[in-house]
């Protein structure tokens, strides 16, 4: 490890600004909550600078692990401390650096109480978050999988709305019942394979009816995460009940931990497990599309029908994963980092009126584009974009899943598609119901329009969304060497699975 | 006698440093004027020189020389198992005698006996750990007992505690005697007490051991998994553990059920070892229903004592995994997750100490509303050991659930690890509650203000082991694995 340790700076420098906070920041009420906002903004700023760097410096060409470093860690277990990225992480972590500062910004007002405490749980937030995303060994990857859990926990508890207890507890055991029996999986594959480096675990080959035992323990954990119908009720609670910037995370990056497993860990490691699982993927792919779009449809609630849409477009990345083609991958990594923007922009945007108005309800707006016609076109930006306009990056993302679709099957592609016209059917009537229309209320004539902060907030999500919409091949293309890799790694067990095809079975 | 009986007498030199003390002490106390203000400063002196005298002889136990040595004519045997859990009881003890000082002097229980009795307890511990025959096993097992029913009960003018002393007591003396009926079928049917030549006679027998043997392995299992409190003889850990003074109920929760479970390892994978085909089965369903029983059972507590009754019983659950397994790597699993029980449970009990409300203790888990308003780093500390006794990485109660559900995944026993990873999540439920009643609860009356030095001390270090045991977890290991190694001949 001669290489400078850029990962681990990523990972645990907001540590160092959790430290200066806990230690550094004293004096009365106010004088902390000011200065706990400043330590831990620029703290996350100085990080998302540095993750630029790493961006810069990454070789786009080859599907080698870059910047790593490994440390021994439990030598007597062959456990090490081992980091390092490729294509498909690179962006998760820029995605994580990215929205960490924004959820800052967003909670500046809004949180008023224990601000120290807040603002020390979202940085705690963001090193298990950055570290999950570098981590090249099973047991440092359960560790900040799972520590995800603790700051998430306290986040929605304590700064939660009025059922933000019942929230809290089934957001934190769903999840952790789906990942113990992960970590038995793990520690299975350990004793298999006698290491817990992810590297080396790719090269292995587990037994079959190994494998899918692994892989349906794995899949437990993921599906919950991701979330995947029918397991996804935690979602919409979690949401409703979390403060703004907990959705935005929680949207933005927490739900990314799931789709990135099934790439990083089923499709590479269990290749024969996940062919013969891809009918049980689409199916509940397909049924969450549809299903929580027509739930979204009905939603009265502003978060809990983004919420449910979140839940409809990561079905779309489920089925994207595990068509197993080029198209269908990338667009999968890059329908999550669309989402990732753009649903943690759908969460700021209510959270801007909810500010306000301290509600969310639907029913309770109308008309606000006469008051407030800077976020009329903020809304709409974002709106489009989770429709899936052509231009914004939300196109990108389902247009290349479904390219991906149809390469495998006609049907499942043609019933992924209606998810589309359903969501732009919710999406619309949310904006028509929420924007346009006469403005009655009498709550409503005095509301303002987006602060200097606010804009500060949304500005750099609208450039990306038009951004990777207009020029997808800056993003695609340092994934893209990834990515065939792992189609690669794949294609021993596809090709047995073709061969069964052809002869009839 | 000759000076070749001198080293005989090397191994033993810790337990007759303590016994000398104790009776040391015992003599500093008894002949100090018995005025009311200089009896109080006798109990802090005692005390005082009590801890200094565990942490002496935590020295001596690490300054002897390593190795397997036996002495007392092959009763008492020290060797790198015992050198390893007997540190962890005199931590334990000594412990518990600095929790002690501010709430017995508070409860007007401050008298020289109590340090004392917890002396000598711990020398009774030390004869269980280095324990080489079902006699002196015993012995030290009988040793231990009596001082901790009399410290059961040493607020006698509260009902409760005499009942938890006077329950200990006889469900105890009745645990002994199941120990003590095996103990005598295992002598009657291979003709020898001493655990080597336990070994010895058991490997030689073909196919399957006689049945009295395999009755009187199973009387010494029930009396053992009386004295781990592991369900089905669980019955007196919530009555005891609510009713005894707390800092001796923190005792009760980390020392003797240290050096039970360790005895428990010792006994099952030493003498027994070769018959573990016969036993394992009863060692995992004991585990099964400890987990099971303290995970559903502590949903529905509200004294927070109680609680941490089941939340240890389901605790000796998880550790008793590893001795299921009964091998090397399931060992070395068990002493991991004792030493980090160790330290979660004493900085529990630290915190529970802490709650004080005008001038009296509370016990209700309720009371806990408000700690993170008016002790905000109590309360922080406190989340810790939650989230690490319901085993949430990066927290050390992670890492010891991992290396027992590892040993078990090894020994293929996927059935029990299963059972055991599902428990973990019920109990989750349990500890989570305890952050949510300081965190999310509104503020009630808020708790007395200071926290006592010794109290602040102990948290401070079991927090901060428990925080950072991730970053440096090499020494413990490597520990645990030369301790777990010797018991089986490396």
């Amino acid at each position: 490890m001669d290489v400078f340790p850029i990962l681990s700076i990523l990972t645990f420098l907001p540590i160092v600004g959790m430290a200066i906070i806990l230690i550094g920041v004293r004096g009365d009420d106010e004088i902390v909550a000011r200065n706990s906002r400043w330590v831990a903004l620029w703290t996350s700023l100085t990080n998302f600078f540095v993750s630029l760097l790493l961006w810069g410096y990454f070789e786009s060409s080859t599907a080698e692990f870059q910047f790593q470093e490994f440390v021994p860690w439990m030598p007597d277990f062959k456990i090490g401390y081992h980091l390092g990225i490729d294509g498909i992480s690179l962006f998760f972590v820029l995605l994580t650096t990215l929205l960490t500062p924004i959820c800052i910004l967003a909670s500046w007002e809004s949180i008023t109480s224990r601000v120290k405490e807040y603002m020390i749980a979202f940085l705690v937030m963001e090193t298990m978050m950055v570290g999950m995303f570098c981590a090249l060994d099973l047991i440092v990857f359960y560790i900040f999988f799972e520590g995800v859990l603790i700051p998430m926990f306290l986040i929605v508890g304590i700064w939660g709305g009025p059922r933000r207890v019942y929230a809290a507890f089934k957001f934190f055991l769903y999840t952790l019942l789906g990942s113990v029996l992960m970590l038995l999986a793990m520690l299975a594959m350990y004793i298999d394979a006698g290491t817990t480096d992810i590297l080396m675990l790719m090269q292995h080959s587990f037994p079959e009816a190994m494998q899918t035992w692994l892989w349906l323990a794995f899949f437990v954990s993921f599906a919950v995460k991701v979330p995947m119908w029918p397991v996804h009720t935690w979602l919409p609670d979690a949401h409703v009940e979390a403060p703004t910037a907990g959705s935005v995370i929680l949207a933005g990056v927490l739900l990314k931990f799931g789709g990135y497993g099934f790439l990083r860990f089923s499709l590479p490691m269990f290749p024969e497990a996940s062919i013969a699982f891809t009918p049980l993927i689409f199916t509940l792919s397909i049924v969450a599309v549809i299903y929580t779009s027509l739930v979204a449809l009905a939603q009265e609630d502003m978060k809990k029908l983004i919420a449910y849409s979140s839940v409809a477009h990561m079905g779309f990345v489920t089925i994207g994963t595990f068509t197993m083609t080029v198209q269908g991958i990338e667009g999968a990594v890059f329908q999550m980092l669309s989402h990732g923007i753009v649903s943690a922009a759908l969460f700021l945007i209510v959270g801007v009126v909810y500010d306000r108005m301290h509600t969310r309800e639907i029913s309770a707006y109308g008309g606000l584009v006469k008051r407030m016609p800077a976020y009329a076109l903020v809304f709409m930006v974002f709106m489009l974009a989770s429709v899936g306009l052509p231009g914004t990056s939300g196109f990108v993302g389902e247009f290349l899943i479904l390219v991906g679709i149809f390469q495998v099957s006609t049907w499942a592609a043609a019933l992924t598609t209606t998810g589309i016209i359903l969501g732009a059917a919710y999406m619309l009537y949310l904006y028509r119901r929420v924007i346009f229309g006469q403005l009655t209320k009498d709550g409503l004539k005095k509301i303002l329009d987006l602060s200097p902060r606010e804009i500060a907030m949304f500005a750099p999500l609208v450039l990306l969304v038009v951004w990777m919409g207009v020029y997808p091949a800056s993003f695609l293309e340092p994934m893209h060497a990834s990515v065939d890799n792992l189609l690669a790694q794949m294609e021993p067990a596809r090709s047995v699975a073709r061969a069964h095809v052809f002869a009839g079975h | 006698m000759t000076p070749a009986t001198v080293p005989d007498l090397i191994p033993v030199l810790p337990e007759l440093f303590i016994a000398l003390m104790a009776m040391a002490l015992l003599m500093v106390g008894v002949f100090h004027k018995p005025t009311k203000v200089s009896q109080k400063r006798a109990a802090m002196g005692v005390s005082l020189l009590a801890v200094i005298a565990l942490a002496l002889t935590a020295l001596i136990v690490l300054s002897i020389p390593s190795g397997r040595q036996l002495a007392l004519n092959g009763l008492f045997v020290t060797d790198p198992f015992s050198v390893f859990t007997k540190v962890m009881v005199l931590i334990a003890s000594g412990v518990a005698v600095v929790l002690s000082q501010d709430y017995m002097a508070r409860q007007n229980l401050a008298r020289f006996e109590f340090p004392v009795l917890i002396l000598l307890a711990t020398l009774g511990m030390m004869m269980m750990l280095s324990a080489n025959n079902l006699l002196s096993m015993y012995l030290g097992i009988e040793l231990q007992s009596l001082s901790l029913y009399i410290i059961a009960a040493f607020q006698r003018d509260d009902t409760r505690s005499s009942e938890a002393g006077l329950k200990y007591f006889v469900l105890g003396a009745l645990a002994s005697g199941m120990l003590l009926y095996g103990s005598s079928l295992v002598y009657g049917f291979s003709g020898t007490t001493d655990f080597d030549e336990l070994v010895r006679v058991f490997t030689a027998i073909e196919g399957l051991p006689s049945v009295g043997v395999i009755i009187g392995i199973v009387f010494v299992i029930a009396g053992l998994a009386f004295k781990v409190s592991a369900v089905p003889f669980h019955m007196w850990t919530p009555d005891v553990y609510e009713g005894a003074p707390t800092p001796v109920t923190a005792f009760f929760s980390v020392a003797p059920k240290i050096a039970a479970l360790a005895l428990f390892c010792r006994v099952m994978l030493g003498p027994f070892g070769d018959l573990v085909s016969q036993w394992q089965q009863i060692i995992v369903f004991i585990s099964i229903a400890s987990m099971a029983l303290g995970a559903f059972v502590a949903i529905n507590q509200t004294n927070i004592k109680r609680m941490m009754a089941y939340s240890s019983i389901s605790h000796v659950g998880y550790a008793l995994i590893g001795l299921a397994v009964g091998n090397v790597i399931g060992l070395q699993g068990v002493l991991i997750y004792l030493a980090i029980y160790l330290a979660m449970n004493l900085g529990t009990f630290a915190c529970i100490l802490c709650m004080r409300r005008n001038g009296h203790m509370v016990e209700k888990i309720s009371d806990l509303s408000g700690m993170s308003k008016s002790h905000p780093m109590v309360a922080i500390v406190l989340t810790l050991f939650m989230f690490s006794m319901a085993g949430v990485p990066p927290l050390a109660g992670f890492f010891g659930k991992f290396y027992i559900f590892l040993a078990a995944i090894d020994a293929g026993l996927y059935v029990l690890a299963v059972i055991g990873v599902l428990t973990s999540v019920v109990g989750t439920f349990y500890y989570l509650r305890i952050v949510k009643v300081m965190y999310f609860d509104d503020l009630e009356e808020p708790l007395d203000n200071p926290i006592p030095r010794g109290i602040g001390v102990v948290l401070a270090g079991t927090g901060l082991f428990i925080l950072l045991f991730f970053s440096y977890p090499v020494p413990l290991l490597s520990g645990a694995a030369r301790a777990a190694a010797s018991l089986f001949g490396g």
